[in-house]
C-alpha cells in the first residue's frame, strides 16, 4: 500500500520466467482447470463425503467412539430397525414436526406481513427495518439465555406482560417447566429470532415485482384485494416457499436454542430429534446407532427438501 | 508487493529469533515444566488453586487449571477422554466415571505408584476409596486418589426458624419445635409450612431441590429420597438383577414423595434447578431449605447475607427403610494420554501428604485423610463438619460402569418426565427404569 502511494516509484511488469511459461503453456485447458478444482474437491471429500460414507458405515456396526480399540461387530440393520419401531423416537419425531410446522407457518405469516409492511414506503422505514432485523442477528446462545431469564416466573418480563394483560399472577404459570406451555415457548422464541429472516426474503420477492404490472392493473381498475391474489401472492410466492424451505431444513435440525431454554425438559415435552441424537452420539456414546439415526433425519430432510423443490419449481415455471 | 512480503517475513523472522533468544535465555530457577489439571468450576476448585500454589513453590512444577461448569463438565471432559486428548494431565473426574476410564485405559493404574510411595489407602476413609478410586467396587486396583469428598446435605435459615413468632406458628400446626428435621416426612412438613409464607414482607418457599433435567440433576436429587425409602440399584446377591430393588415398594414411595415435595414447597420455575440455581434461591432469601452438595457449604457460610448466624445444615434426615444419601466428590487421576505422567504423579505424591490434607479443609476442599477426618477437632471445626462426617458414613453411589452415561440418561428421563412433566405414575417410571437399564446392561453383555 505503501509502495503505491510513494510517486518516486516505478512500475514495470515483470514477465514470467520462461521455464515456468513453458510448463503452464504445456498445460490443456482441461488439466489447467483440475490443477485449480483438485484441492478443493480433495477438501470436500474429506470433510464432507469421507464422514458421510463413513458414518454410513458405522450405522451398520456396533461401534462406540469411547471404546475404539473394542471388536466392531456388523449388525446388519439391526439399529435401523429398532430407531424405526422405538416409541420414544417417533415421540422426539413429533416435538420435532409440531416444532417445525408451528415455527415456519407463523414465521411465513409475519414475515410476509411485515415485508408487505416495510415494502411501502414511510417515514423512518429504513430505522424499523434495521429494528425488526436486530434479533435475527443476534447469536442463538444469547437469544436462548435472555429469554430463559425473560421467562423466569418471578422476574421475567414476558411473565409479567402476561400478568398485566390478563391479570394473572405473573409467577402462577412458567413457560419453560410447563409441560403444555413449554412447547410454545421454544415456538415464541424462534419465531421472534428467525421471522425477520423471511421477511428479508419476502421483501426480495416483492421488490422483484415490476411496477408495471401493477399500474396495468391499476388501468383496469383491479382492486387492491385483487392486486393482492392476483399479482403479488403468485409473484412473491416462489419466494415465499424458498423462505419456508430454508427454515423448515434450518429448524429440522434445530439444537443450540431448545437444548438452552429446555434442556428438551420438562420430561422430554420438547426432546427434538437433534437432542435425541446428541445424547446418543455424545452423551450414551452409542456412536453406531447415533450414526443410523442421523442417516435417517438426512435421508428425511433431504427426501422432503427434494419433494419441496420439485414443487417450487412448478410454481416458478409456471 | 515484494517489498511488503519481504518486509513481513523479515519482521516474523525478528520476532521467532526474538521469541527462541527469550527461550533460550529463561533463567535457570523458572518453571521446569507445567501440568495442567481439569475440573469443575466452582468454589473448592478455587481453594486447589490457592493449595497448589505450595506444589509450585516445591518443586517448580507449574500449574494450569481448566475448569469448566458443572453443566458442561462431564461432557467436555469426556469427550476429551474419549478422543484421547492430553489437555489434561490430571483430573478430578466424577466418582461415576472411573469404570469407564479404568476399562477404556483413560486413567493410569496407581497401585504400583502407590506401593513405590508408600500411600496407603487404608489412610482414608473406606467410603470414599470405593466410591472415587476403585474399579471393580471392592477391589484393590486403584485409579485415583481420594480428593474431594463430598455427598448432599441441608441448608436451613436458622435465622428464620428462630424466630418465636414462626416457631409458635409452627408447633401450633405440627405439635413440635420448629428445628432442623431428622426424618423426610419432618422435612416435608417444614417446606409446605415456608412455603408462600410472608417473611419480612416478602413471599418465600419451602425448598430449593434438584430437578435439572440435562445432565445429572434430578437423579441426584431423587437419590437421596429412593435410597430412604429403601430403593437399591440391584439384589446385593445377584448382580444386575434390579426387579424389585429399583422399583420396590418403598421405592415408588420413594419417588412419589420426591413429587410430593416438588409440587407442593419449591418457588415457582425451580423444574430445571441444579446447584447454583440452589445456590441463587438461597442466597436470595427465597428459600427456607436448600439441598445442595456440601461442597458448596463453606461458601454459604461466609454469604454476607445468609452466612454465618443465619444458616444451618443437616445432613439428609431419615425415611421409612434407611437414612442414606447421594455420593458427590471425586478422585484425581493421572489421564494415561497424559506427556506429563511423571509430574503429574509428583503432584498426587504431594497431595496425599499430611499437611496438604490439613491445609486443603482449611482453605475450604473436603478432605478424604483419616488423619483430618478422624482428628477429635475435626467435628467443631466449622459448622458442616460435624454433619458432613455423619454424611461420609451413609453415603450410597450411582452406578460407577463404563456406561454410567447411559444408565444416568435413563434414569434422568424417566424421573424427570415422572416429578415435572406428570408423564405416567411412579410404578411405570420405575418399570420403564428397570426396562432401560436392562437394556443397556445386555447390550454390554451383562447377565443376569
Amino acid at each position: 500500500m505503501n509502495d503505491l502511494s510513494a510517486p518516486s516509484i516505478t512500475y514495470r511488469a515483470v514477465p514470467v520466467r520462461p521455464a515456468v511459461a513453458r510448463r503452464i503453456r504445456g498445460l490443456s485447458d482441461q488439466a489447467l482447470a483440475w490443477l485449480f478444482i483438485t484441492p478443493t474437491i480433495v477438501l470436500l471429500l474429506a470433510i464432507n463425503v469421507f464422514p458421510l460414507v463413513w458414518a454410513i458405515y458405522l450405522s451398520f456396526t456396533n461401534y462406540r467412539a469411547n471404546r475404539a480399540n473394542a471388536p466392531t461387530i456388523w449388525l446388519g440393520t439391526d439399529w435401523y430397525r429398532s430407531i424405526l419401531t422405538d416409541p420414544d423416537i417417533w415421540a422426539a419425531m413429533q416435538v420435532t414436526a409440531h416444532f417445525v410446522i408451528w415455527t415456519v407457518l407463523i414465521e411465513t405469516v409475519l414475515g410476509f406481513g411485515l415485508a408487505f409492511l416495510i415494502d411501502k414506503k414511510f417515514r423512518g422505514h429504513g430505522m424499523w427495518t434495521t429494528i425488526i432485523l436486530l434479533p435475527m442477528m443476534l447469536s442463538p446462545a444469547v437469544v436462548g439465555n435472555f429469554w430463559t431469564f425473560l421467562y423466569q416466573p418471578q422476574i421475567g418480563l414476558f411473565n409479567y406482560v402476561v400478568a398485566f394483560v390478563t391479570g394473572r399472577d405473573a409467577s402462577s404459570f412458567q413457560m419453560l417447566g410447563d409441560v403444555t406451555l413449554s412447547p410454545w415457548a421454544i415456538v415464541i422464541v424462534d419465531a421472534w429470532m428467525w421471522t425477520p429472516y423471511v421477511m428479508l426474503i419476502c421483501l426480495a420477492g416483492l421488490r422483484s415485482i415490476p411496477d408495471y404490472i401493477y399500474e396495468a392493473a391499476e388501468v383496469d381498475r383491479a382492486s387492491n384485494w385483487r392486486q393482492f391474489w392476483s399479482i403479488t401472492l403468485p409473484m412473491a410466492l416462489p419466494f415465499i416457499m424458498l423462505a419456508v424451505l430454508f427454515r423448515g431444513i434450518e429448524n429440522f435440525k434445530m439444537f443450540d436454542m431448545v437444548n438452552l431454554l429446555t434442556g428438551g425438559g420438562p420430561g422430554s415435552t420438547t426432546e427434538v430429534a437433534s437432542i435425541t441424537l446428541k445424547r446418543a452420539a455424545f452423551e450414551s456414546w452409542r456412536t453406531g446407532y447415533s450414526s443410523a439415526f442421523a442417516i435417517i433425519l438426512f435421508v428425511t430432510v433431504f427426501g422432503l427438501a427434494n419433494i419441496y423443490v420439485k414443487a417450487l419449481n412448478r410454481v416458478k415455471n409456471r | 508487493m515484494k517489498r511488503t512480503v519481504k518486509a513481513l517475513l523479515t519482521s516474523f523472522g525478528v520476532l521467532a529469533s526474538a521469541l527462541s533468544a527469550g527461550v533460550g535465555t529463561t533463567p535457570a530457577h523458572a518453571q521446569a515444566k507445567t501440568i495442567t489439571l481439569c475440573w469443575a468450576a466452582w468454589d473448592p476448585a478455587n481453594a486447589l488453586v490457592e493449595l497448589s500454589k505450595d506444589f509450585t513453590a516445591k518443586t517448580s512444577i507449574g500449574m494450569k487449571f481448566e475448569f469448566v461448569p458443572w453443566t458442561n463438565y462431564a461432557d467436555r471432559f469426556l469427550n476429551e477422554l474419549n478422543s484421547h486428548g492430553s489437555l489434561c494431565d490430571l483430573i478430578i473426574g466424577d466418582s461415576q466415571w472411573i469404570g469407564g476410564a479404568a476399562e477404556n485405559g483413560q486413567y493410569v493404574k496407581l497401585n504400583d505408584f502407590f506401593k513405590k510411595e508408600g500411600i496407603s489407602m487404608d489412610d482414608y476413609m473406606p467410603a470414599t476409596v470405593v466410591g472415587y478410586s476403585e474399579w471393580p467396587k471392592n477391589t484393590p486396583n486403584y485409579w485415583a486418589l481420594p480428593a474431594m469428598g463430598d455427598a448432599v446435605g441441608w441448608t436451613y435459615r436458622k435465622d428464620w426458624f428462630a424466630r418465636p413468632e414462626i416457631q409458635k406458628d409452627f408447633k401450633a400446626k405440627y405439635g413440635r419445635d420448629l428445628a432442623a428435621p431428622k426424618t423426610l416426612d419432618e422435612l416435608h412438613d417444614i417446606a409446605k409450612f415456608f412455603q408462600g409464607r410472608e417473611i419480612d414482607g416478602k413471599k418465600v418457599y419451602g425448598a430449593s431441590i434438584y430437578t435439572e433435567r440435562g445432565s445429572e440433576g434430578i437423579t441426584m436429587g431423587v437419590s437421596n429420597y429412593l435410597y430412604d425409602h429403601g430403593f437399591q440399584y440391584q439384589d446385593p446377591k445377584k448382580p444386575y438383577a434390579m426387579d424389585g430393588f429399583v422399583n420396590s415398594p418403598g421405592a415408588i414411595k420413594g419417588l412419589e414423595a420426591y413429587k410430593d415435595l416438588y409440587k407442593c414447597c419449591t418457588p415457582p420455575g425451580a423444574s430445571n434447578s441444579y446447584m447454583s440455581e440452589g445456590l441463587d434461591a438461597f442466597k436470595s432469601g427465597q428459600v427456607a431449605l436448600q439441598m445442595n452438595f456440601f461442597a458448596f457449604f463453606p461458601g454459604l457460610y461466609k454469604d454476607p447475607n445468609v452466612g454465618g448466624d443465619k444458616i444451618g445444615f443437616f445432613s439428609n434426615p431419615a425415611g421409612p427403610a434407611i437414612q442414606a444419601t447421594q455420593l458427590g466428590g471425586q478422585g484425581i487421576s493421572v489421564v494415561s494420554y497424559s506427556k506429563n505422567q511423571g509430574e503429574a504423579l509428583q503432584y498426587i505424591k504431594w497431595f496425599s501428604g499430611g499437611d496438604v490434607q490439613k491445609k486443603w479443609w482449611a482453605l475450604g476442599g473436603y478432605s478424604c485423610a483419616k488423619s483430618v477426618l478422624n482428628d477429635p477437632s475435626f467435628p467443631n471445626s466449622a459448622p458442616f463438619a460435624g454433619e458432613f462426617l455423619k454424611s461420609m458414613g451413609m453415603i450410597v453411589d450411582f452406578w460407577a460402569e463404563p456406561s454410567y452415561a447411559q444408565l444416568l440418561q435413563a434414569e434422568q428421563k424417566r424421573v424427570h418426565d415422572y416429578v415435572v412433566a406428570d408423564k405416567g405414575t411412579a410404578q411405570e417410571a420405575l418399570d420403564g427404569l428397570v426396562k432401560d437399564w436392562k437394556a443397556i446392561f445386555k447390550e454390554e453383555g451383562k447377565k443376569f
